[in-house]
């Protein structure tokens, strides 16, 4: 976890140095206020995760002497399939095309999405099939 | 269904192979999660889109052959070379590298049984899809499709000057695209960070799937600025504010810097994937591990974070940036690249070389994309800059740029997982006749375009007159063209080979060093039947010649220099192939 942390924590620590300096030279708004927001982006994930890394044992991924053994089981639900995503992409489509042809896809699209997400929802407390 | 996936033991052969018992045919390719089939299916539609903007391509070099030529009209020329860049760029070479390879290979490479979120993968892909297809939609419509360029800016971009349907079309499609962008993003980097093989440490990971973290990040900083920025623009068009506008205090340069701040990035969300793809190839081809682990891992962080600091260096001649900060900035960023190129030939350097038809474009991307990088540093320099601003020279810069990682090392990718993916080789012949075609086709296009720059040819120009005696480049760039279209023909006729009369790949056809090459050809449902003990950066290659590990970086301290100098010259004797 250490490692990923500290990753997160270079784009952190690199944005906020240039945004300093941006904002010193160039009286910019737009560029200053985008850098800091790339500074937050790192420092934000790079802060849980090095404070989870202080929490928790190292995983066998971490371990640079870990077996195969050792990460073997169950490590998460992964679906088969589901039609639910094709549906939210539909959805979300004619949403968009509502920006062009007007209001009325956008009907149709809303209710397509809402559709969608409790579709996934139900498919995921089901554990079942789609 | 849905159902838990783990891990095997460490011999439990078998314990995935249960049947796939999912619904069948364009249901599946509808339905489905996995990465996989979402991976090939990226990979395809992308590649579609790169056809359709080559031929878009074809068409204006037609147009540009001969001096007030009339192939297509002024407009249509607008059209073409518009969504020309926006399906090469937004389209094809984007989603081909993290929605197509990185979405089949890096979960193969960091050893998971699938992404991280199996069904915001889907939805990643519907979006892009339906995306791609709202934008190619704008050719339907009375005004045609968006015509401002695929940088759309401001004014050119608002309802006075571009109205009708095609260009709100082309808006709505970049933000579901990047909303597909970031959604990969996402699934990336949650799969490296959560999804690691035991053992398989960060500075264990292979470069490719480095390179697409540090990608998927870049993503997250640049994409949002584009769909903020695109709203913007939208509420601009039709609901009457003036954020782009003079006429209501508005700033239209501010449109440059917001395109430019993810635009920039964007570039090298654009390369990055492919530097990993080529950093994949050379080791196994030359038979070495990668020379400059580290090195590689920093050029790539370093490269990614210039990048978010170099966006105006589109905009010199604005005359309302800083000259020094962003030519220093995008100076520096030589500085990593030439890192990546000096650890790229180092390990080629003594190592038994093969030019196998992925190594080939592996090499071809190496020369082409290093002119590109060097016309770069030319234009990072403000005085030749504002010369050269918006001429052909700067054409032919980014084609070099993006046609070398996008293209030489893509098709690279492909001749190199393609038996991964689909259990077959490519022929090997067709292969080197479509690398040589697009190896000289490619310089006859764009060495001309550097003269013509040179020259004064404005970019974006649908006519000129033969006064201006540029006649002759373009008719040599033009012939280029379609040598590069001949190249690409040649290409889907090997795919065609392959379909048609198959030739079955083992699990590991290039002695491969990374996790991928564990599993068979194409990989069972939820990937690995078992997963090698990882030790080093190439577990693959230790698994299959125990005799000649590679001696990971937390060793290396330890082994004695005399001891290393032994180790490393048995290997290069030892080993028969």
């Amino acid at each position: 976890m250490k490692d990923e942390g500290r990753l997160l924590l270079v784009i952190a620590v690199f944005g906020a140095i240039i945004a300093t300096v941006y904002w010193f030279t160039g009286y910019e708004d737009g560029g200053t206020v985008m850098l800091v927001g790339t500074s937050l982006l790192g420092l934000m994930p790079a802060s849980y995760y090095l404070w989870w890394s202080r929490q928790m044992k190292p995983r066998p991924e971490d371990d640079p002497n870990a077996s195969p053994a050792e990460g073997s089981g169950v490590i998460g639900a992964f679906p088969h399939s589901s039609i639910w995503p094709f549906v939210f992409g539909l959805g979300a489509a004619m949403v968009g095309l509502a920006l062009v042809f007007g209001v009325w896809t956008a009907i149709f699209g809303i209710v397509l999405g809402i559709t969608a997400v409790l579709g996934i929802i139900s498919e995921s407390r089901r554990g079942g099939n789609i | 269904m849905t159902l838990l996936a783990g891990r095997p033991a460490v011999a439990a052969a078998g314990a995935h192979g249960e049947e796939e018992h999912g619904p069948s045919g364009i249901l599946k390719w509808i339905t489905s999660t996995d990465h996989k089939v979402i991976g090939k299916s990226y990979l395809i539609t992308s590649f579609l889109f790169f056809c359709a903007a080559g031929l878009m391509a074809v068409i204006m070099r037609t147009q540009l052959a001969s001096p007030d030529a009339t192939v297509v009209s002024q407009h249509a020329y607008n059209e073409l070379f518009t969504m020309h860049g926006s399906l090469m760029l937004y389209l094809f070479a984007g989603p081909f590298a993290f929605g197509g390879l990185a979405n089949y290979i890096v979960p193969l490479q960091v050893g998971a049984p699938d992404m991280a979120f199996p069904r915001l993968n889907a939805l990643s892909y519907w979006l892009y899809l339906s995306g791609g297809l709202i934008m190619l939609g704008g050719f339907l419509t009375v005004g045609g499709a968006a015509d401002f360029g695929w940088v759309a800016y401001a004014p050119l971009s608002n309802a006075v000057n571009s109205p009708g349907a095609g260009p709100d079309m082309w808006i709505v499609a970049l933000v579901l695209t990047g909303f597909s962008a970031i959604f990969t993003g996402v699934n990336l980097v949650a799969t490296i960070f959560y999804l690691r093989a035991p053992g398989l440490t960060m500075f264990r990971l292979p470069i490719f799937t480095w390179n697409m973290l540090v990608t998927a990040i870049l993503i997250l900083i640049a994409f949002p600025v584009l769909t903020a920025a695109l709203v913007m623009l939208w509420a601009d068009r039709h609901l009457g504010t003036h954020i782009f506008e003079v006429a209501g205090g508005g700033v239209p340069v501010l449109w440059q810097n917001l395109f430019w701040f993810f635009g920039h990035p964007e570039v090298y969300i654009l390369a990055l994937p492919y530097f990993g793809v080529v950093t994949e190839i050379i080791p196994v081809f030359s038979r070495k591990p990668t020379f400059g682990y580290r090195g590689m891992i920093f050029a790539t962080i370093s490269i990614a974070a210039l990048s978010t600091s170099v966006w105006a260096h589109h905009m010199f001649t604005t005359g309302v940036v800083l000259l020094p900060f962003f030519s220093l900035m995008s100076y520096l960023i030589a500085v990593p690249t030439g890192i990546k190129f000096f650890n790229w030939i180092g390990t080629m350097w003594r190592g038994s070389v093969r030019y196998d038809t992925p190594m080939l474009f592996a090499t071809g991307f190496l020369i082409v994309f290093l002119f590109g990088g060097v016309t770069g540093i030319f234009l990072a320099s403000p005085p030749i800059d504002f010369a050269t601003h918006d001429t052909y020279f700067v054409v032919a810069h980014f084609h070099e740029v993006l046609f070398g990682s996008a293209v030489f090392a893509g098709f690279a990718g492909i001749y190199y997982w393609y038996p991964k993916i689909t259990g077959r080789m490519l022929n090997e012949k067709l292969g080197k006749t479509s690398f040589w075609l697009m190896f000289i086709g490619f310089w006859v296009t764009f060495i001309p375009q550097y003269l013509l720059g040179l020259h004064g040819m404005p970019r974006r120009i649908a006519e000129y007159s033969a006064s201006t005696g540029w006649t002759t480049l373009n008719r040599v760039s033009t012939g280029g063209a379609y040598i590069l279209f001949l190249s690409v023909a040649v290409m889907l006729v090997n795919f065609w080979v392959a379909w048609r009369k198959p030739v079955p790949a083992i699990g590991n056809p290039w002695d491969g060093h990374t996790l991928e090459w564990a599993t068979t050809s194409p990989p069972p449902s939820h990937n690995f039947y078992a997963l090698p003990p990882v030790r080093s950066e190439r577990p693959v290659w230790d698994l299959n010649h125990p005799n000649h590990p590679t001696i990971s970086h937390e060793d290396k301290k330890q082994v004695s220099e005399k001891e290393l100098a032994g180790v490393i010259a048995g290997s290069d004797k030892g080993e028969d192939r």
